[in-house]
């Protein structure tokens, strides 16, 4: 008799309880969301925006544009932004699983007690305004900023100017280096968290029993630890890749103009040309574009998920 | 001359920050031995075997591997093989390539180590489960992969680390006879670490127990058993009466010891003082108890040894034999234990009767430690 009733309230219970971020969610993203992609198929009617869909005579009539899209296709100067954006934010990628890696490993290993002050210290940056610590990086990076002495005085400026990271030694700023050393600084401990949770949780007789069958320590890294930290891996590159593509303020603050980037395209399209139905199409075609590696992303979680049960 | 032993364990010491966890342990080994390090935790049996595998140095001591000196040789270059505490099998692989993993270390051509692979999994009979991932395996189809695991490499010797200790108990009784019988077909070395004296004695051919870091006997499972050295091996084996005693008769062929309730004439010499105290180590299945005084007792010569008078306290059915707690009149209890060969018998003493327990002089051993 009681068992149903209170399996009943505990279930709406918890429906209650997923529900509330849910809602916020479908209020504060999914139906502006819709907006914005009903404002990229519109015409605009003088300042206002024609209606999509209109009852005419008894007919619905749909009065799509989608010429916005198109000239997304045809238009060079978006494909090259799209593509600036996802190499950058790649890079930064890459650069934050390389520092970040070792980093988390290595903070996994340390004395239990030790770790808590570690942990700390990676989560210390965000003491300050994100904003300061990114602007911080034009006085440090500019000609006699310390940051520039000291690339030039351990020779890595001649070795950036070879690569063309930058135009010439000496001329950090506004660059694409200066840009990935900011967004990678930023969002390195996006990259040292989830890493730093997954390997801590590693079972280190694992290790043991690679060392026992024959693999040397660099051996059962690679075999053991890597493959075993393949979930922490994809969520910290998820976490610092997604926010990196859309990034508008490290690439307005410390790139140039070389580093045109899709979050400075959408500004300008909203507030310099005014198109709102084009910055639309754009904000909508970037979402899409995130999307895709989130969802293989959430697939494979899945996976590991029901692995482990 | 004899041969010089397999695996010698030279006398071991091992150190934690003022702890000493391994005590000066010397232990022989021969050739296809099975060999149980027996103890409760934190005897010091894991961090032996540990040193065997190379996780842990020695503080003091050798150890020689087919006259070879283990020492300085890292986990991954000695020729032997470890099968861990719950398996530890590689989650990210499948039973096939977790069996291979050693072979892949040792560089093995493929076809050489397919053929030692599936030879394996037919050792262990999981064939049909190779392209399985460990966590889609039953307890004791995951210790059969570790077992495979740890013999694909052949090695010289086979290291098991509570082998049995994460199956549950109808498991393990079954799993226990088959991994002994694997271990005999394969021929291999084994040093076993266990904490379960019924799997130590079913599966070695000799035992060592351990406590707090030192060695207390080395022998055959029935050696222990009917022979232990001291008091704690024999509490810590089985079920024992202890009864403390003196001395009071020593001759080439038999002792005799005063107890608070009665005296024994026991068949072995011992090596001792007169007067000196003893204890009296009784099993509870080598007495016989009955409602009324026993007639002669084997090799007893006088009715005043070896038998004892007492009160049922407690009585306890096991099925295959029960078990009688006797109180004494000096207040001890007398553990006897009964096997019920006949369904129904008359005559057995129950709750609150007075019974008589008595044994034959080959039935107690005297310790002195």
């Amino acid at each position: 008799m009681t068992a149903p009733t209170v399996r009943g309230r505990l279930r709406r219970g918890r429906a209650a309880v997923i529900a509330v971020p849910y809602l916020w969610l479908l209020v504060f993203f999914l139906l502006p969301f819709l907006v914005v992609m009903k404002i990229s198929v519109s015409e605009m009617d003088g300042v206002a925006f024609q209606d999509v869909i209109r009852l005419q005579d008894g007919t619905v009539a749909f009065n799509l544009k989608f010429a916005n899209y198109l000239l997304l296709l045809q238009d060079d100067l978006y494909f090259s932004t799209y593509l600036s954006s996802l190499k950058y934010a790649a890079v930064t990628t890459f650069a934050c699983l390389f520092i970040g890696y070792p980093f988390a490993y290595f903070m996994a290993r340390a004395r239990p007690t030790l770790q808590p002050a570690l942990l700390m210290l990676v989560m210390l940056p965000f003491w300050t305004s994100f904003l300061l610590r990114v602007y911080a990086w034009k006085g440090l990076l500019t000609e006699n900023g310390w940051a520039a002495k000291a690339i030039h005085a351990i020779g890595l400026d001649q070795v950036l100017a070879t690569l063309a990271l930058i135009p010439a030694p000496g001329q950090l700023m506004n660059t694409p280096f200066s840009l990935v050393l900011g967004m990678t600084y930023t969002y390195l401990p996006f990259m040292i968290l989830p890493l730093y949770s997954n390997l801590s949780k590693m079972d280190l007789r694992l290790l043991e029993a690679a060392g026992d069958l024959g693999a040397n320590a660099w051996v059962a890294f690679w075999t053991v630890t890597v493959p075993l930290s393949r979930a922490g891996i994809i969520a910290g590159s998820m976490l610092v890749f997604i926010p990196c593509v859309g990034e508008y303020v490290i690439p307005e603050l410390l790139g140039g103009p070389q580093t045109q980037m899709i979050g400075r395209t959408l500004w300008d399209e909203f507030f310099s040309n005014n198109d709102w139905p084009m910055a639309c199409a754009v904000a909508v075609t970037m979402v899409l574009l995130i999307i895709v590696p989130l969802a293989v992303f959430s697939r494979y979680q899945a996976e590991s998920t029901e692995r482990r049960r | 001359m004899q041969p010089a032993p397999f695996l010698q364990i030279k006398d071991i010491v091992k150190d934690y920050d003022g702890h000493r966890a391994v005590d000066h342990v010397s232990i022989d080994i021969a050739k296809g031995e099975v060999f149980a390090l027996l103890g409760s935790s934190g005897c010091g049996k894991t961090t032996l075997l540990r040193m065997l595998a190379g996780f842990e140095t020695p503080t003091s001591g050798t150890i020689e591997l087919a006259g070879h000196d283990l020492a300085g040789l890292p986990p991954y270059e000695r020729p032997l093989n470890m099968m861990f505490q719950s398996y530890a099998l590689f989650p990210h692989l499948t039973v096939w390539d977790n069996i291979a993993f050693g072979l892949r270390r040792a560089k093995m051509p493929a076809d050489e180590m397919g053929q030692r692979v599936e030879a394996m999994l037919k050792l262990v009979q999981l064939g049909a489960y190779a392209k399985r991932k460990p966590h889609q395996l039953s307890g004791g189809q995951q210790q059969r992969v570790a077992l495979a695991r740890s013999l694909a490499k052949k090695p010289q010797l086979l290291l098991l680390d509570e082998p049995l200790g994460a199956l549950d108990k109808k498991l393990r009784e079954e799993t226990q006879i088959e991994l002994a019988h694997i271990i005999e077909d394969v021929g291999v070395t084994c040093v076993m670490v266990t904490h379960d004296q019924e799997e130590a004695m079913t599966m070695a051919s000799r035992i060592a127990v351990m406590s707090q870091g030192r060695l207390l006997q080395v022998g055959a499972p029935g050696e222990i058993y009917e022979t232990p050295a001291n008091r704690f091996v024999a509490d810590f084996i089985g079920n024992v009466n202890l009864m403390d005693g003196r001395l009071v008769e020593d001759q080439p062929g038999h002792v005799v010891v005063d107890c608070a309730d009665c005296r024994h004439y026991i068949g072995h010499g011992i090596t001792g003082t007169l007067g000196m105290p003893v204890t009296v180590a009784l099993r509870p299945e080598k007495i016989r108890i009955g409602k009324s005084a026993p007639e002669a007792v084997d090799g007893v010569p006088d009715p005043a040894f070896n038998r004892v008078k007492g009160t049922v306290r407690e009585l306890s059915y096991f099925g295959s034999f029960t078990v009688y707690h006797l109180a004494l009149p000096s207040g001890a209890v007398l553990k006897v234990s009964q096997s019920n060969t006949e369904r129904e018998r008359s005559g057995q003493p129950t709750w609150g009767d007075e019974a008589w327990a008595s044994w034959s002089t080959l039935a107690p051993v005297v310790l002195t430690s």
